[in-house]
């Protein structure tokens, strides 16, 4: 009989294995899911591990989707480490786009291409004001920020539609629920001619070295990590958890809007009903993957990249529905948790209990 | 407390009457955590309606043992022969049914449930509330223990509580009850009742097996002591025969060292306690009443108290954790100061030293590097930047200094021993130079020579001419080192007295909230007598 028993410390090994080990899991998994549906299970984790990474473009491709991934969960990650559960950067990132995507409509093509800063900041500044809400309201009223962010999500959601349905649509768009295509100079630079990613991948690996030294070289990213271990020590020594609550759905808030608006500068060009793509949900997934830390995260931004690729490629070439690339995510994050229960547990093998000498209840008779 | 089947069990063991009869008997019990042997063959041999202590340093095996006997912990290796009969203890259940018994150290008790409603979740379901209630009346009168089973836990006083879980136990009708650490939360009247009581249980043939590191206890209470040290037995004795010194040299292997006390020259007032009055923390805390007092530059004033009595209250708002108290209400070198925050209190030379060591005074994940940056900011650029290299300084300093036992600067907090890591926050204050040095229980779970080092280094900031407040439910600890006592009860705080001239048994009556003045004295008295 296997069993498990707790760990003396923490191990470190398993900290760094849990996610390749829930990774391995996930392609197991998946490939009985691909024997289940009748499809040849190499062809399909080849769609899934082979051919994102195959040629430029694919890698090009690869880069337009891990960036709004590693943006989002950086920001999180700084959050979830400060003990404060932003579940809604989906909402963050969407305001993003929406802030981002008026800035850019006021642009024609005469625009200088300084235009792009402050599309920029827009996004960031939409995104923040949209964590401020739940920050204000954790602060004010103490209440759980992880409904209220979650349920700004689909506040988001409506005031896109409302405003591509109505006073932002397109007069020459045939009546789509869409805006004017974003002119020319709003478009960001991209890095390669021919193709699609552009300086937002700079951007985004700039900003995980400026994460990395606020997390683990300054003060403040120091206090906001207390207050996420030990709130009592955070009390003891005096940081203040306000405080806290603030610059961590700050940070997270605008990392998800600076991701949307390179979102609507970038790949998009345009605001549609279609702009939330579900990366703040799976960025969740990403930060946890990447263990909260700006460098692994970078990896597991990579590897949630290519599940989004693969799903579209299942899609249009195996003919398998894209909601897959749901499920692997889902598999992955399960597979996840279940595998970190051995940084703190181990396995360990159990002797039959009919071995023992002489059991209690065989002791009992003798009181009769 | 043998029953009608319990002595049945007795009965059916191995040819009554061959050798004198043990009713536990642990051979050659081995227990390994990770990096720690926590028992290493460890024999134990207890006689029915025997009192036999379990002497042993935080840290020397003595909690794994009763765990391994109570079943909650396997041992490794080794046999346990139960009345004569070799037996396997996989669970508390198991213990149960073989009439063991145990209260532990940290109570098992629902704050909102009455103490017979409490008493009858822990039974089988078989009885009714009623008739539980009735027994524990039955029980509590035959054993001295006054306990009202109507009243709900929160309203009682430690004392009483343990004397909740105590009749909890009887009720199982034990034919061995193991205390662990049971006067840590006892005012010494309090104590000289517990010893009646388990002196009654132990002449009616139940046996005891007394968990505990305080010498005179021992000598006074117990037939038989076993002595461990790291894990392994070091001495069996009759602690009767033995002097303090003795019991000491086989818990420690060495005579604990000598605390130089020099007489104090107090000087200017640093702080000021006066009408400080702060509702309770927590729903079930104590509020303080009109709490005043004052501790001068050059000497250490020590707050005594059965826990629970408003001390975590009283610390938190001297602190700064919580600032709920009228700012004037606490002045620190004449300044009011009672809705400061912590690094603001801490700025002006006000340091605390926190009960809990890990979770409030250290952050048990992260390195002792890190730890320091806590309290100590150094290190720490106006622009917010982290000196690397500075804190590394700062942290290797605090570890040589204080004679911190570590892996390094970078070593978890929680990796190290509880006297180590409170060797390094007590360092971490005091190297800071502080005008007046807070000490919420400096000892509290340390090992013997964490805790003398501790004291002197105390001694020592006061004789440089620093304020020093320490609370403590160590009443030995305050005499030890303390120049002037004061005593917290309900809520209130005594008038204080010079260590000179107080008695334990005076300061034991304090406890009860019955000093000089006290107002509606009696009606405390009968609440807080534990």
């Amino acid at each position: 009989m296997l069993r498990l028993e707790a760990r003396s410390s923490e191990s470190k090994l398993v900290t760094f294995a849990s996610p390749l080990l829930a990774l391995a899991l996930t392609v197991v998994i998946g490939t009985a899911l691909f024997v289940l549906l009748g499809k040849d299970p190499m062809r399909g984790l080849q769609m899934f591990f082979v051919e994102p990474v195959r040629s430029w473009s694919a890698l090009s491709e690869l880069a337009v989707k891990g960036v709004p991934l590693l943006l989002i969960a950086l920001g999180l990650a700084v959050c979830f480490r400060s003990n404060v559960w932003n579940i809604g950067a989906e909402g963050q990132f969407v305001l993003g786009a929406i802030a981002a995507g008026g800035v850019a409509m006021l642009a024609d093509k005469d625009t200088g291409r300084w235009i792009v800063l402050p599309i920029l900041l827009a996004g960031v500044i939409g995104g923040m004001f949209w964590a401020a809400i739940v920050a204000l309201l954790r602060d004010r009223f103490n209440t759980n920020e992880i409904l209220v962010s979650l349920m700004l999500v689909y506040v988001a959601d409506m005031v896109l539609s409302y405003l591509v349905y109505g006073p932002w649509k397109d007069p020459a768009g045939f009546n789509f629920p869409q805006t004017i295509t974003f002119a020319d100079p709003t478009k960001l630079p991209r890095l390669f001619t021919g193709f699609r990613v552009n300086i937002g991948l700079v951007i985004a690996l700039l900003l995980t070295v400026v994460l990395w030294l606020f997390l683990f070289r300054m003060h403040a990213g120091f206090k906001l990590q207390v207050g996420g271990l030990a709130p009592g020590a955070a009390r003891y020594a005096g940081f203040s958890s306000r405080q806290a609550i603030w610059l961590a759905l700050m940070v997270s808030g605008g990392m998800a809007g600076l991701a949307g608006a390179l979102e609507v500068a970038g790949p998009l060009g345009q605001l549609t009903p279609y702009v939330p793509a579900g990366y703040g949900f799976a960025a969740i997934i990403v930060a946890f993957v990447g263990r909260l830390h700006p460098g692994g995260i970078v990896f597991s931004a990579v590897l949630m990249s290519m599940f989004y690729i693969g799903g579209e490629l299942a899609q249009s070439r195996m003919g398998l529905p894209k909601s897959l690339t749901g499920v692997f995510q889902g598999l992955l994050l399960f597979s996840l948790l279940t595998c970190d229960t051995l940084i703190h547990y181990r396995v360990r093998r159990q002797p039959g209990r009919s071995a023992a000498p002489s059991a209690v209840p065989a002791a009992l008779p003798g009181r009769a | 407390m043998a029953g009608d089947s319990a002595d049945a069990v007795t009965d059916a063991g191995p040819a009554a009457g061959e050798i004198p009869a043990l009713r536990l008997e642990l051979a050659n019990i081995s227990k390994r955590y990770a990096a720690v042997q926590a028992n290493d063959r460890v024999n134990l041999r207890v006689r029915p309606g025997e009192i036999h202590a379990v002497l042993g340093e935080n840290g020397a095996g003595k909690s794994t043992l009763m765990k391994i006997i109570f079943g909650a912990v396997k041992a490794d290796e080794g046999e346990i022969r139960w009345n004569g009969r070799l037996v396997q203890i996989r669970s508390p259940q198991d213990a149960r049914a073989l009439h063991i018994a145990m209260v532990y150290q940290h109570f098992s008790l629902f704050d909102t449930l009455t103490a017979a409603e409490n008493v009858w979740l822990g039974l089988d379901k078989s009885q009714t509330l009623a008739q539980v209630t009735l027994q524990i009346k039955g029980v509590a009168r035959e054993y001295g223990l006054e306990v009202d089973p109507l009243r709900p836990v929160h309203s009682l006083s430690v004392g009483e509580r343990q004397r909740v879980e105590i009749v909890r136990a009887l009720m199982t009708r034990p034919e061995l009850l193991i205390l662990d650490e049971p006067t840590s939360v006892l005012t010494p009247q309090a104590v000289d009742k517990l010893f009646v009581t388990l002196r009654k249980l132990a002449d009616e043939g139940c046996s005891i097996l007394y968990i505990s590191h305080k010498l005179d206890e021992i000598r006074a209470l117990c037939h038989h002591c076993t002595v461990l040290r790291g894990g392994k037995v070091t001495g069996e004795v009759d602690p009767t025969k033995e002097s303090n010194a003795g019991l000491s040299r086989l818990m420690l292997g060495a005579e604990p060292a000598q605390l130089q006390h020099q007489q104090a020259s107090p000087g200017e007032v640093v702080l000021e306690v006066d009408g400080l009055s702060v509702p309770n923390l927590e729903p079930f805390g104590m509020p303080l009443r009109d709490v005043g007092f004052s501790v001068r530059a050059g000497e250490i004033v020590g707050i005594a108290g059965v826990s629970g009595n408003g001390q975590q209250e009283l610390m938190a708002a001297l602190s700064g954790e919580d600032t709920r108290a009228a700012a004037g209400s606490i002045r620190f070198l004449g300044r009011p100061v009672g809705k400061q925050s912590p690094r603001q209190r801490r700025r002006k030379g006000l340091r605390f030293v926190p009960e809990e060591r890990l979770g409030r005074g250290a952050v048990a994940t992260m390195s002792l590097a890190q730890n320091a940056l806590l309290t100590r900011s150094e290190a720490v650029r106006r622009s917010g930047w982290i000196k690397s290299s500075a804190l590394a300084a700062l942290t290797a300093r605090l570890i040589e200094r204080f004679n911190v036992k570590a892996g390094g600067s970078q070593a978890q907090a929680k990796s190290l021993s509880g006297g180590n890591l409170q060797r390094f926050i007590v360092g971490r204050e005091i190297d800071a130079d502080p005008t007046l040095l807070i000490v919420s229980q400096p000892t509290w779970g340390v090992d013997v020579g964490a805790a003398v080092q501790i004291r002197a280094e105390m001694l020592k900031l006061r004789d440089a001419g620093a304020a020093v407040l320490v609370v403590s439910e160590e009443l030995e600890e305050l005499f030890q080192i303390c120049d002037r006592l004061v005593v917290i009860a309900k809520g209130r705080l005594s008038p204080s007295i010079d260590t000179s001239l107080a008695t334990v048994s005076l300061i034991g009556e304090w406890m009860s909230g019955l000093w000089p003045g006290a107002r509606d004295a009696p009606e405390r008295a009968a609440h807080a007598q534990a």
